[in-house]
């Protein structure tokens, strides 16, 4: 009786797991070669068809987040389908996707003027099946405004990605929400010069998964996750002990 | 088809406009006055001023001395003209084929239009009438020659809707002037005795032509039925073009979205037996007082398919003001294309997926305004700014190899930098207030500013690293200087 309760209360949560958006075991595993950072997602798998957060402070953060997220869209892009990034004034400059193996005629940029205007196409843009991803740089959105979001990549299984630079960040009806930041980059072998882009990929908040920190690094072929992972407790313990 | 022509005769075109505009003026005499050889001379009469024996051509002082009180009022130069196009334009709700007839007349070619009205006379009828409410006092008469009609609109009794193959016998009665002759002819008739058509229609055409030349026996011919005369409509109508009228006028959103659909219906049906596809459309719309508005949609991809235009153009429809009411509709398709068509998958559900992304675009243009939507592709100049262009047609410019920073600043921003020795990347530089040690540095990468476009020094650009890891694109102006090397920021990398 009790296993045939444990087996239920299981099956009840890959159902709810599945309802969010999260894919089931048999589905592609270790999509993006992130290998660590994708086992803190629920199932060990990357959630597609959902919104993710991606939070940056100064020119710096957003410009690693553009990095990181570019070599995201990079290995999600991988049929025809493009990819629709939304902004009030375009920064990305698109010749640098060269770097992450994306024609930059593939991305569709959409010039908006205000934050209304972006969230209405980005609504519109998460609607429509057919794309791989689309990317809203909509500094402020309220909860409502990105539950509306989550509800319209329920139907179409489209992948959301949010990119949030401005100092206070109110809660989110996002699946994940990350962080990235700039890290020494990596020069194999003791190369001089300015090496592979590497930044710390920290997981602030994943829906039902583990959060975590990573260093990831970015070479020509793909990702490469260079530590350990380590928990979000040990990195502010490193920290106090640092400040103090 | 026969054809069925309205010819409609304002008697007093301008000085009704003039009352129209200013209402207190319609109490006395009023007529419009010409400078003409250094003398005034009357252009135009109201009726009052008519029924005083004042005409047209007659001089403004003589006008005086038979009523002192007349209102002259100075002519403004070709108004007829704006006048009746804008009366044409008007009367486009009653057929798409409506001309201006200078100097005081309309035409119309009411063939197979006359059945929306429940007939003929109910036609006609209410031409007059909503012309007369206007204050406009017209006569109109219809039939199967423009000739005809103009005739007897103008000179003719009673009778004003003259049925087919009787021309000859409406025409009779009426005096040669009716048959629109030019005045030297006019004379010769009235010299020889020939006061009615009836006079010189039996005589043999040769006759007559040898006697009045050619230009009178065109005239007849056209009234009779035995030329082909032209008009020139006001607005060519489009080959995509549809028309709804409605009984009462629409205000509602929702009943100006159960227009658009009606005719989207028709005309994308149309469409689709041709195999071709809406690039742009116009929706025109005339509001029971006289104004004209109307909204426009453009597509990224010939379509034509209704749902998808009708959602282009819902979100047009809150900008339209439907004022007191609508109560024609007229869409066109201004620019068509031929449909790729694409063959619709068995399986798939929703169509194809590239339909999908046209019709989003299209929804997304047209709400935040075009030119919003961009690719780029690499375009061939040296200089960062310059080396992306908006994607057109695939080219084939090869993009450098160098990196390139994910966020580039629109315009460079001076910074404060300690370089060790001339072409050695910097050891520290202050941007923002903020001091940066530089740990790992590339370059310099000399990009040399295109002489043919600008002048100027060039740039060396270096890629560099502080201690916390942040990675920048740096360059110096034109060659090492000691005192005044200018350094820039121009960019984020990764």
């Amino acid at each position: 009786m009790l296993t045939n309760k444990a087996e239920v209360i299981k099956r009840l949560q890959q159902d709810i797991l599945h309802l969010q958006g999260f894919k089931s075991r048999n589905s592609a595993e270790n999509l993006l070669g992130l290998g660590p950072v994708e086992a803190a997602f629920p199932n060990g798998i990357f959630a597609t068809g959902a919104i993710h957060e991606f939070v940056s402070q100064g020119s710096e953060e957003t410009a690693a987040t553009f990095g990181f997220v570019s070599a995201v869209i990079s290995k999600l892009m991988t049929d025809s389908r493009p990819c629709i990034w939304i902004c009030p004034s375009r920064s990305l400059f698109p010749p640098a996707l060269k770097k992450f193996n994306i024609a930059p005629a593939r991305i569709i940029f959409v010039e908006t003027t205000t934050d209304a205007e972006s969230l209405w196409v980005m609504e519109e843009a998460l609607k429509c099946d057919g794309i791989a991803v689309v990317i809203g740089e909509i500094p402020r959105v309220s909860f409502s405004q990105s539950r509306r979001l989550q509800l319209a990549v329920e139907k179409s299984k489209v992948t959301g990605f949010l990119l949030r630079a401005v100092k206070t960040q109110n809660m989110l009806a996002s699946i994940a929400k990350w962080h990235i930041t700039p890290v020494q980059s990596m020069n194999p072998d003791g190369f001089p010069g300015v090496g592979f882009p590497q930044w710390n990929v920290a997981l602030l908040k994943v829906r039902n998964g583990k959060p975590g920190s990573w260093k990831v690094a970015w070479m020509p072929e793909g990702f490469r996750v260079n530590h350990e992972p380590r928990s979000i407790i040990q990195e502010i313990s490193e920290k106090v002990s640092q400040v103090g | 088809m026969t054809k069925r022509y309205i010819s409609i005769w304002f008697r007093h075109l301008l000085t009704d406009w003039y009352i129209r505009k200013h209402p207190d003026a319609g109490d006395s005499p009023l007529v419009f006055s010409t400078q003409q050889r250094g003398r005034q001379l009357i252009h135009a009469t109201s009726r009052k001023a008519e029924n005083t024996g004042i005409y047209c051509g007659m001089a403004v002082a003589d006008a005086k001395a038979i009523y002192p009180h007349l209102v002259i009022t100075p002519y403004p130069p070709d108004q007829e003209h704006h006048l009746l196009t804008a009366l044409g334009q008007w009367c486009i709700r009653y057929s798409p084929v409506v001309s201006i007839d200078l100097p005081d007349g309309l035409l119309i070619d009411a063939s197979g239009c006359t059945h929306l009205w429940g007939g003929e006379h109910n036609y006609l009828a209410e031409i007059t009438l909503k012309l007369s409410a206007y204050g406009y006092d017209v006569r109109a008469a219809m039939a199967d020659t423009i000739g005809t009609a103009w005739a007897v609109a103008r000179y003719g009794n009673d009778a004003t809707i003259i049925p087919g193959g009787l021309e000859r016998k409406a025409l009779r009665p009426l005096p040669p002037a009716a048959l629109r002759l030019d005045d030297t002819l006019l004379t010769k008739l009235q010299q020889l005795g020939f006061h009615k058509i009836e006079d010189f229609i039996h005589l043999p055409i040769n006759a007559l032509k040898r006697r009045f030349g050619q230009a009178f026996i065109l005239r007849l011919k056209q009234a009779l039925g035995g030329e082909r005369e032209d008009i020139l409509p006001l607005g060519i109508p489009s080959v995509y073009e549809e028309r709804l009228s409605s009984l009462d006028p629409i205000k509602t959103a929702k009943a100006i979205t159960i227009a658009i659909t009606r005719l989207l219906d028709v005309i994308c049906f149309k469409l689709q037996q041709e195999g071709k596809g809406i690039r742009t459309a116009t929706l025109t719309c005339y509001r029971i007082d006289d104004q004209v508005v109307q909204i426009s949609i453009g597509t990224n991809g010939a379509s034509n398919n209704t749902t998808h235009l009708l959602k282009l153009f819902e979100l047009k429809i809150p900008s339209l003001a439907p004022g007191p009411g609508i109560d024609l509709f007229i869409l066109q398709a201004l620019l068509v294309e031929d449909v790729i068509s694409e063959q619709e998958k068995i399986w798939s559900a929703t169509g194809s997926a590239d339909n999908n992304i046209t019709k989003l675009l299209d929804r997304i243009e047209s709400k935040i305004g075009s030119g919003s939507i961009q690719r780029y592709q690499p375009a061939e100049h040296y200089w960062p700014e310059l080396s992306i262009q908006p994607f057109t047609a695939p080219n084939d410019h090869q993009q450098v190899n160098a990196p390139r920073p994910d966020k580039l600043l629109p315009q460079p921003l001076p910074i404060e930098v300690t370089a060790p020795i001339p072409d050695y990347p910097p050891m520290l530089f202050r941007f923002m207030g903020q001091l940066h040690e530089i740990k790992k540095a590339d370059g310099p990468e000399r990009i040399e500013r295109e002489w043919w476009l600008e002048d100027g020094a060039h740039r060396d650009y270096y890629i560099v690293e502080d201690a916390a890891g942040r990675r920048y694109w740096i360059f110096r102006l034109g060659h090492y200087a000691v005192s005044q090397t200018q350094w820039f920021i121009h960019g984020f990398f990764a």
